[in-house]
C-alpha cells in the first residue's frame, strides 16, 4: 500500500489573506525574520494496489477536477511510501 | 398557469425557506428540489440559494457542484434553463464552471453581514429584465467566501461582453476584482451574485425596500410570456 500526497496552493498571484494574517501575528509571538506565509491544503490518498502510471493518472484527474479549484490553486502529486506498521 | 421555479436544498442550504417565499410573493409557484434528485420535477427555471452547503468543506460549493441534482441542472442550464445562484448558489455554479471566476476569503477575513448598494450593469438577463441599466439597488449581503476573481483576461472578456451583471458600489465590502458582485454566462440565462435578493421582497423585513423582488418578477414575466 502506498500513501499519495496532494498539495494544494493558492497560485502566486492570488492574495492570499490568511497566510498574511498568519505572518502578521509572527513579531507579536516573537518570530521575526519571515516575511511571507502562504497557507495550503495537504490530502493525503490512502491507496489500494499497486500506484502505477495509470492509478496516478487518475489522481492526477481528481486533483483537477475536485481536490483543487485550478481557476485559484496549483497542486503536486508525490507519492509516499508508507512505513510497515511495526508488529 | 404560472411558473414552476425549482429550489434546491442541499446539506447545509439556509435560504431555500426565504427563497421560496420570494418566489411566491412574485406570483410564481416554488417547487423544492432536493439534492439527491436525479431530475428537476420540469420547472421553468432553477434558484440555488444560500448557505454552507456541506459546511463549505474543501471549498464553498466544491461538493455540491457533484451532487446527483447538479447533473441535469448541469445539462439544462447548457441547453438554456434560466439559473440563478445566491451566495453559495454562486459558488457552486462558479465550481461547476456554469459561470467564471471563484469565489476566495474576504480580504479581511471577517464575516460581512450589511445592506449592501449595488449597481445594476445588465438588465438583459432572464433574471434582471425588471431592472433599469445602472440601477442602484440596496440588497442584504452575508458571507465569508464573497471575494470575487478571475483572471484579467477573462475579467476584460466579462467587461468587454457585458457580463458583469451587479457592481457594489460605494464601498467594496470583501475586495472582489472590478467591484463584481455577480454575473452571468454568455447566453444570460445562467446569473450568480453574492448578494441576496430573496431577503429584499417584502417592505415589513430588512430595509423595507424590495430592490430583491425585481429578480422574481423578471423570470416569471420571461416564463409566462415565452
Amino acid at each position: 500500500m502506498a500513501r499519495v500526497v496532494v498539495d494544494v496552493m493558492l497560485k502566486p498571484e492570488i492574495l492570499d489573506p490568511q497566510g498574511q494574517a498568519v505572518q502578521r501575528a509572527l513579531p507579536r509571538l516573537g518570530f521575526d525574520g519571515i516575511s511571507d506565509v502562504r497557507q495550503g491544503k495537504r490530502f493525503e490518498l490512502e491507496v489500494d494496489g499497486p500506484v502505477d502510471e495509470a492509478a496516478l493518472a487518475r489522481i492526477h484527474d481528481l486533483a483537477e477536477s475536485f481536490l483543487a479549484n485550478t481557476v485559484i490553486e496549483d497542486f503536486t502529486i508525490r507519492v509516499e511510501e508508507v512505513a510497515e506498521a511495526v508488529k | 398557469m404560472t411558473a414552476r421555479i425549482g429550489v434546491v436544498t442541499f446539506p447545509g442550504s439556509l435560504d431555500d425557506r426565504d427563497t421560496q417565499r420570494a418566489i411566491r410573493v412574485a406570483g410564481a409557484e416554488p417547487v423544492a428540489l432536493w439534492h439527491k434528485d436525479k431530475d428537476l420535477k420540469q420547472v421553468d427555471a432553477v434558484v440555488l440559494c444560500g448557505g454552507f452547503s456541506y459546511g463549505d468543506y474543501l471549498r464553498a460549493g466544491a461538493i455540491a457542484r457533484f451532487s446527483p441534482v447538479m447533473e441535469p441542472l448541469l445539462e439544462q442550464a447548457k441547453a438554456g434553463l434560466p439559473v440563478l445562484g445566491i451566495c453559495n448558489g454562486f459558488q457552486i455554479l462558479t465550481e461547476a464552471h456554469l459561470l467564471p471566476g471563484t469565489m476566495l476569503r474576504n480580504n479581511h477575513l471577517h464575516f460581512i453581514c450589511r445592506d449592501q448598494k449595488l449597481r445594476v450593469e445588465n438588465a438583459e438577463t432572464a433574471w434582471t429584465t425588471d431592472y433599469a441599466a445602472g440601477q442602484e439597488i440596496h440588497i442584504p449581503l452575508k458571507n465569508n467566501d464573497g471575494q470575487y476573481v478571475a483572471d484579467e483576461r477573462t475579467l476584460d472578456e466579462l467587461e468587454a461582453e457585458g457580463r458583469v451583471a451587479f457592481r457594489y458600489v460605494d464601498f467594496n465590502p470583501n475586495g472582489s476584482q472590478r467591484d463584481i458582485a455577480g454575473v452571468s454566462n454568455e447566453a444570460g440565462n445562467v446569473v450568480g451574485l453574492m448578494p441576496h435578493p430573496e431577503h429584499a421582497v417584502e417592505p415589513l423585513i430588512g430595509t423595507g425596500r424590495t430592490d430583491g423582488l425585481p429578480f422574481f418578477t423578471s423570470i416569471l414575466k420571461k416564463l409566462v410570456n415565452a
